[in-house]
């Protein structure tokens, strides 16, 4: 079966988003609309998402063990399942964010040579 | 990827629905705040999220064992196609189910009684002792070979290097009395060394030890388990009590375990034999031996070891009085050392594996039988098969769809096939063929399982590659094309039905001839003169007095003559009369040795050959019908006269004095200086002592009593002997009642064994022969009736593939006839080509077997004959049936659906 790609992964580098929704939940637990909006909002719209591809994502997050879940209530009163970062979350976020940091500095000494 | 996700994936599913759920209403929740109606704010809120149905995909497909998914659906697939082909799915089932089930029984049984070990600790270990003799005439026709003698277990077992333990044994019966009725049970008479050989511990007490094979201590005996259970109630307080075992106060000391078989023998007494060494000599070769081998030595080391001891044992012990112990020397006595399981399982190995080679043949018909119904049913399928390929379906996949069903197959007539042998034997251990060593053992175990397993899977592989190679490959797109409506179907497929068709008819052959010959045998064998006549019409029993019951010889005699006056009051009786050993039933061996006739002085350096000798009451001859065939019979006057007569078989007669006639006033002797000169005063017909297969044996008939043969000083009776009662009623409860009431009128404590007519006695020597017939023909009626199925299966598909060509043929003109002749011809061709691959393998085959067969040759051409025309002949009937069909082919019906 050929692999449909989400357009949210499609226009970010693999594994970016998984980073974006650990980055999200270092502010506490979330549940997904919550977590989409964040994102969107705090690209600055930049990142346009079908907010439905983030829940693949949550799903291997939580299969790995970097993010745990539970069911709980929206601010709303609507039931909502709330997602927490656990410990080997927050380590996996750390390694994926130096990771990201020298891969941007590498790619920005590439672009702007001069600037060094 | 982890195996406990994936069964979880359906909860994983309702919980992510949920939250999509979750998001939809908060999202449309939101957009109502913004004060968007209802109906936009909910399809604001599905846009945004996007598809959900392809999320809930995503992640399903995250939980997934893809191998595992498309073989379950492979597997319901094939479940379908099953359960909507009732009739072919039935058939290939039972087909496969009566296949695995027969070779699975037969296997259970081939494990059991051949390849298990035997039921002791490191059975390996342990082996039977006998010796080969080639230097005495007559000893090979007269038992398997030598067993010991007392004496010679005396000096194997003090001076072996290469046994644990060693002891002798002897299967016997005893008398109980005191009890409730007295009662004759089987006893086991053992040596030192021979329970602690088989090291089998006792389920309560003790051990018979060393100090109970004292000649002159206090008696002891171990009970069989079922004995205990069933006179004792398994009463363990029964240790140390005293039971009358031949009319002597015996201590019970002990029980031995339930299930406990000594080597082949069921008891329920072990008694010690308590030799006297003081009045042991070199001969009386009447012991059987068990030994354990000490760990590491091979058969051939202990052969070797005992080897080196004959000699020792010639020099240590005397010999009888006035025989040379050079007779010994010249027998060239060596020993020839068995494993115990050969000596337990017998002859009966051959037999096992004739059936189960046939029974696998009858596998192999199966599966060819169920690759047809499978060839025909993807012949059906070709264009949907087609089709798929044409649509993007690996060609691999397609191929594992075939063997997936034809796996499914396999597993279901498997599991039947487990059903169908665990009934058959739970069958067989109820009918129980005494014939049959270990027959309580016989159990559908971990082996016999893997066994069915692997026999399911294996010949579902067979036939399902067959389809599988046919149907899946690359060429498969001209079917397509084709689309069914070609005129006739292609040679090619064709061609793959007639083959194994071909395959059965030439493996029923093959069984048929096999089952042709057992019963020439049985015939042949049906049609030998055994020596007795009308073997249902003699009741048969066995009485023992011991001398601790009566101890004159005279009164022994006098008694068992009151029996007889007593037996022939009865009504209906017409004759009675014992002798010591009826023909076809020796026990544990028969009594042997030489003799020399007068006036016929043998070469010195030769060894007389060995005679039965067996000792019979007047008119034992008369009774059982075996014929006089010159002078007569022993008188009662004869006995109490002690005279010193002798009568002879005819046999015995004409290799001693050329005729019958010429035997009558002879005299022979025992050899011996004190032996007594007696006269031969009859002759008798040949008797046929050792079953119906072998031939008759030189046998003397000694009087029941009389002189002594070997000391005419002294006088000898036979105090344990079969009476033989001729009657129409034999066998019949009233008979055996009324026996028993006879024999108590004399004394009440004699108990009657071994109750039985010679008919039973008749039949038991023919087991082997009738349990080989009824094995082979099942299998060979099963290879046939498959075999019939097959050709009718190919014939009538034919037809129903050609409908289209008859009907265009009878359209223009061809007569109906000739139509069928064309289809029977096509059946006959491939019966008649199965027939001489059929043959040819018989003559092969059938060789393995020349070991059962009895006056009948491995290549009996009647058998072959008339085999082959039954099969052919079936042939056409099965070919007949469906070519009548295309006869009654409507041209215009046919040529229309064009």
């Amino acid at each position: 079966m050929p692999r449909r790609e989400s357009p949210l992964e499609s226009e970010m580098l693999a594994g970016t988003l998984d980073m974006l929704v650990l980055q999200t939940l270092v502010l506490g637990p979330a549940h997904g609309h919550t977590i989409a909006h964040a994102i969107e909002r705090g690209s600055q719209d930049v990142l346009q998402i079908e907010h439905g591809s983030l829940y693949p994502a949550l799903h291997r997050l939580e299969d790995r063990g970097w993010i745990a879940s539970s069911w709980g209530t929206s601010e709303n009163n609507r039931k909502a399942r709330y997602y927490r970062l656990t410990p080997a979350g927050r380590k996996q976020l750390l390694a994926q964010t130096t990771r990201w940091e020298q891969l941007v500095q590498a790619i920005g000494r590439i672009l702007k040579p001069a600037a060094d | 990827m982890g195996w406990r996700r994936f069964f979880r994936r359906a909860q994983w599913d309702r919980e992510r629905s949920e939250e999509i759920e979750s998001y939809i209403r908060i999202e449309t929740d939101e957009n109502l705040a913004c004060g968007m109606p209802y109906g936009e704010a909910h399809a604001a809120a599905r846009r945004k999220f996007g598809n959900s149905t392809l999320v809930r995909e995503d992640i399903y497909g995250m939980n997934t064992l893809a191998l595992v998914d498309s073989l379950g659906h492979d597997v319901r697939y094939g479940l379908r196609l099953l359960r909507h082909n009732p009739m072919f799915t039935s058939v290939a089932l039972l087909t496969l189910a009566i296949g695995i089930g027969a070779n699975t029984a037969v296997f259970s049984v081939v494990n059991s009684v051949l390849l298990k070990p035997l039921p002791y600790p490191q059975a390996e270990q342990l082996v039977a002792v006998w010796h080969k003799a080639p230097g005495a005439p007559g000893l090979t026709s007269v038992s398997g070979g030598l067993h010991l003698s007392a004496s010679m277990y005396f000096t194997y077992a003090g001076q072996n290097r290469t046994f644990q333990s060693i002891g002798v044994w002897n299967a016997s019966t005893a008398n109980v009395t005191g009890l409730a009725e007295p009662e004759r049970v089987p006893a086991v008479y053992i040596s030192d060394g021979a329970l602690q050989a088989l090291s089998v511990p006792p389920a309560a007490g003790r051990w018979l030890g060393p100090a109970d094979q004292k000649p002159s201590g206090a008696a002891t005996v171990m009970l069989g388990y079922g004995y205990w259970q069933r006179r004792f109630g398994g009463d363990r307080s029964v240790i140390g009590r005293n039971i009358t075992i031949d009319s002597r106060p015996t201590e019970i000391v002990g029980v031995m375990p339930r299930g406990f078989r000594f080597v082949n023998a069921d008891f329920d007494l072990i008694l010690p034999l308590a030799f006297d060494r003081a009045t042991l000599r070199l001969p009386g070769f009447g012991y059987d031996c068990v030994a354990r081998l000490k760990p590491g030595v091979t058969i051939a080391q202990a052969d070797a070891d005992l080897a080196r001891l004959v000699p020792v044992w010639m020099r240590s012990w005397p010999a009888a009085p006035g025989i040379n112990p050079l007779v010994y020397e010249n027998w060239r006595i060596t020993p020839a050392i068995r494993p115990l399981k050969q000596e337990v399982v017998g002859n009966v190995g051959n037999v096992l594996w004739v059936v189960m080679g046939t029974i696998g043949m009858v596998m192999l018909i199966a599966c060819a039988n169920v690759a047809n119904l499978l060839l025909v049913r993807a012949e059906a399928r070709q264009q949907e098969l087609a089709l798929r390929a044409a649509l993007g379906a690996g060609w691999g996949r397609i191929v594992r769809e075939l063997l997936l069903e034809s796996m499914l197959l396999g597993a279901g007539g498997g599991a039947l096939g487990l059903a169908l042998a665990i009934a058959g034997l739970q069958f067989l251990a109820a009918v129980g063929p005494a014939s049959l060593p270990r027959l309580g053992e016989i159990s559908v175990d971990a082996r016999a399982l893997a066994f069915t397993v692997a026999l399911s899977l294996v010949s579902a592989m067979l036939f399902g590659s067959i389809t599988a190679l046919k149907y899946a490959g690359p060429g498969i797109s001209p079917a397509l094309r084709g689309g069914g409506r070609t005129a006739s179907q292609s040679r090619e497929r064709h061609r793959a039905r007639g083959v194994l068709v071909v395959a059965q008819v030439a493996l029923a052959l093959v069984l048929l001839i096999g089952s042709g010959l057992m019963m020439r045998t049985f015939q042949k064998l049906r049609t030998v003169d055994p020596g007795f006549t009308h073997p249902e019409h003699l009741q048969l029993m066995r009485i023992f007095i011991p001398p601790s019951l009566v101890r004159e010889p005279e009164q022994v005699v006098r008694m068992q003559n009151e029996i007889l006056d007593k037996l022939a009051a009865i009504p209906e009786v017409s004759g009675a009369a014992f002798t010591s050993e009826m023909p076809m039933d020796a026990g544990p061996g028969h009594d042997w040795d030489v003799i020399i006739a007068e006036g016929k002085p043998g070469i010195a350096s030769e060894v007389p050959p060995l005679r039965i000798f067996q000792s019979v009451s007047p008119g034992l001859f008369q009774t059982t019908g075996t014929g006089l065939l010159a002078g007569r019979d022993y008188t009662w006057t004869d006995l109490y006269g002690r005279r010193p007569l002798a009568i002879v078989s005819e046999n015995l007669a004409r290799e001693l004095w050329g005729s019958a006639q010429a035997a009558i006033g002879k005299r022979i002797s025992t050899a011996l200086p004190a032996a007594p000169w007696r006269e031969v005063i009859g002759v008798v017909q040949d008797v046929r002592q050792n079953g119906v297969q072998e031939p008759a044996p030189a046998i003397v008939y000694w009087p029941s009593f009389g002189q002594n043969i070997y000391l005419a000083a002294q006088v000898q009776v036979a105090r344990g002997v079969t009476f033989a009662i001729r009657t129409a009623r034999a066998g019949s409860a009233g008979l055996v009642s009324q026996i028993q009431q006879a024999v108590w009128s004399v004394n009440p404590s004699l108990p009657v064994a071994e109750v039985r007519t010679m008919q039973e006695v008749y039949n038991r020597s023919l087991a082997r022969t009738s349990f080989t017939l009824v094995m082979l023909g099942i299998a060979s009626v099963m290879a046939l009736f498959l075999g019939i199925i097959g050709i009718y299966g190919v014939i009538s598909y034919a037809v129903s593939q050609r409908r289209r060509e008859i009907g265009i043929r009878l359209a223009l003109g061809a007569p109906p006839a000739e139509l069928s002749r064309m289809f029977v011809r096509y059946g006959l061709m491939l019966a008649a080509a199965g027939a001489v691959i059929g043959v040819a393998a018989a003559g092969g085959l059938t060789q393995l077997m020349r070991a059962l067969l009895f006056g009948v040759s491995p290549l009996d051409p009647l058998t072959y004959g008339a085999v082959t025309l039954v099969l052919v002949a079936a042939a056409a009937l099965a070919s007949y049936l469906p070519a009548r069909r295309a006869a009654a082919v409507d041209p215009v019906e046919t040529l229309r659906a064009e």
